[in-house]
């Protein structure tokens, strides 16, 4: 079994600003120990001549001529947000959550 | 607030070993952001220049910067950098405002360049080699203005403001390696070595450099450790110092914290310090702990970066004059001697009297401005000079004043202290102060005759060829237009008047 352990979930849903009950503590820990060991059946399949990969298609250099292109209006951009002043999204004063 | 204790800089330097480290971001000044076609501008109205990449909105793609590459691989040549052969993006993670994605676009263990170094000049013309780690691509954040609370400040504010214009501009962020032997010039090191980057990206055309508005960030790493061990002591990490005075004191202070730190025998906690201006002093911004986990993976939307060795030929092919070659060259094509062109460089002031001299200036008269008046007047201000609110168009129109007969020396400084108090351009300042020398001819002309007829006498001896009498004449002049007259004009109207050649 993957080392993925209970305290590991605890963190991970900590730090993605996930609340979690106890019981979908252990659920998650049990669940995802086996899915990364699924997807580590995947390094046993392919020998050490093939390099590990971040995209699934052979692609490199993809890119965008620097033009200007569309943009918002603040009122469009501001839209969806909860609260707004100034043309600006209003959030709550944060500090030592970053 | 408690204040910190502090050993002086002398005591901290005896007993103490400083290690520097800097992490400089560079915005690029591209036409467009990093991942998305939507305007790099600064200072336009709020929320405008933002799309629907910038603002993190569910499904959208990035499509990376072709311009930003080559920035960035300029910067890595600049900095004598390995340029990677292929490097990629990554996903960094945190929850804060000003990041609308979540998380931060930046590269991670591929930077586009690294291993490179940079010779820095110090102000006695002693050069140190500064090793550079690498220099990653990333993005920018939004800017967040913290409302209510007393002093603006991240803190005891009510809530933040947010504008995402400024998220996804491009950034090259510079790290050096750990920073050694500079000793007691560590501060001096500082300064120079971000007055360097700045430099550089300035010159490659890469950033608009401007520190005040956040073109070029210091991020300044400290720590010490007793004369004679190699094992680093535990840093802190000064955040967004942002001029070079700045990081210089920033420098300072914290040498001199750690000092005090360590001679109480606690350990120096490693965290991250704000900086402030106005007291001079850092405070403790969060311990770093495991909110750092930024659960970095590479970007699934983005395919890597291959830079062809043709590539960077190419780009290398386009890299104008390194700095220090320029300096050399500006000397000699301005005819200063060592030592004032050394003042000109310690005085940060060679790219403005470089553009005086573009804008039309002599090398002798640009100098004399900057040197002679602006830089005191920085001084007292306390602010780089560039940063006073002088521009060359306005030196160059107040010594062309000064040229015509305008004003005279005495009057130009007064009508730079107007620029610089707001009252205006110089033409206008000149109107407002009432300080324009008497020039105008037709009024001069009135008084010499009026001083000729009362000293007819004086006039006679002028025109026996008795030129030195003339004195008498201008005084008269100089005494009926209450010294506004231009001396020497005053003299070639009287000499022409009774048809003597001097």
């Amino acid at each position: 079994m993957a080392a993925i352990n209970r305290d590991d979930v605890a963190h991970l849903a900590r730090l993605a600003h996930i609340e979690m009950s106890a019981e979908e503590l252990d659920r998650m820990a049990g669940e995802l120990a086996v899915i990364v060991d699924s997807v580590k059946s995947v390094s046993e399949a392919a020998g050490d001549d093939v390099p590990a990969t971040s995209h699934p298609i052979p692609l490199t250099n993809v890119f965008r001529d620097d033009v200007v292109g569309h943009t918002f209006t603040a009122e469009q951009a501001l839209s969806g947000a909860p609260d707004s002043d100034e043309n600006r999204f209003k959030v709550p004063a944060i500090l030592d959550e970053a | 607030m408690s204040t910190d204790d502090v050993l002086s800089f002398e005591e901290a330097m005896e007993k103490y070993d400083p290690v520097l480290g800097f992490e400089v971001h560079v915005e690029l000044n591209t036409k467009t952001k990093m991942f998305s076609s939507a305007p790099n501008v600064f200072g336009d109205e709020p929320n405008t220049n933002v799309n629907e990449v910038d603002l993190g909105m569910p499904g959208v793609l990035p499509v990376v910067n072709k311009t930003a590459i080559e920035s960035s691989i300029k910067i890595g040549l600049a900095l004598n950098c390995k340029i990677a052969e292929s490097c990629r993006f990554a996903r960094k993670q945190y929850f804060y405002p000003d990041t609308p994605k979540n998380f931060q676009t930046s590269q991670y263990d591929e930077p586009i360049a690294y291993d490179g170094y940079l010779d820095v000049e110090l102000e006695d013309g002693t050069v140190f080699r500064v090793e550079i780690e690498r220099a990653h691509m990333e993005e920018d954040a939004g800017k967040l203005t913290h409302m209510g609370g007393a002093t603006g400040r991240i803190q005891g504010a009510d809530f933040s403001l947010v504008d995402y214009n400024r998220a996804g501009v491009p950034l090259v962020e510079i790290v050096t390696k750990p920073i050694e032997g500079a000793g007691s010039r560590a501060p001096e090191l500082a300064k120079a070595y971000v007055a360097a980057v700045r430099e550089i990206v300035k010159n490659l055309g890469v950033s608009d450099a401007k520190m005040e508005r956040g073109n070029v960030r210091c991020d300044a790493n400290v720590s010490l450790r007793p004369h004679g061990r190699e094992r680093f002591g535990i840093r802190s990490e000064t955040k967004n110092v942002n001029s070079l005075r700045a990081v210089e004191h920033a420098v300072r202070y914290e040498i001199q914290r750690h000092a005090a730190v360590l001679d109480s025998g606690e350990p120096v906690i490693q965290e991250t310090r704000h900086w402030h201006e106005d007291t001079r002093t850092t405070t403790s911004g969060r311990a770093k702990s495991d909110a750092d986990d930024y659960r970095y993976f590479p970007e699934p939307d983005l395919v890597p970066v291959v830079a062809s060795r043709e590539w960077v030929e190419e780009l290398r092919a386009t890299l104008p004059e390194p700095p220090a070659e320029r300096r050399k060259r500006l000397k000699a094509d301005w005819g200063y001697s060592d030592l004032e062109f050394r003042d000109v460089v310690n005085a940060g002031v060679l790219d403005e009297i470089e553009e005086t001299i573009a804008a039309g200036a002599t090398a002798s008269v640009a100098r004399k401005w900057w040197m002679g008046e602006i830089v005191g007047r920085a001084k007292v201000a306390d602010v780089d000079p560039g940063q006073l609110g002088v521009d060359a168009a306005t030196v160059v129109e107040l010594s062309r004043m000064v040229e015509a007969g305008k004003i005279n020396n005495k009057m130009a400084s007064q009508v730079l202290d107007g620029v610089l108090a707001g009252e205006g351009t110089p033409e206008e300042i000149v109107q407002k102060r009432g300080l324009a020398v008497v020039s105008d001819d037709g009024p001069l002309l009135e008084a010499i005759d009026a001083a000729l007829a009362a000293q007819p006498d004086v006039a006679d001896k002028i025109r026996g060829g008795k030129v030195q009498a003339i004195g008498a004449i201008v005084g008269g002049v100089m005494k009926a237009t209450r010294g506004q007259a231009d001396a020497g004009r005053v003299r070639e109207l009287i000499l022409e008047k009774l048809g003597v050649t001097a």
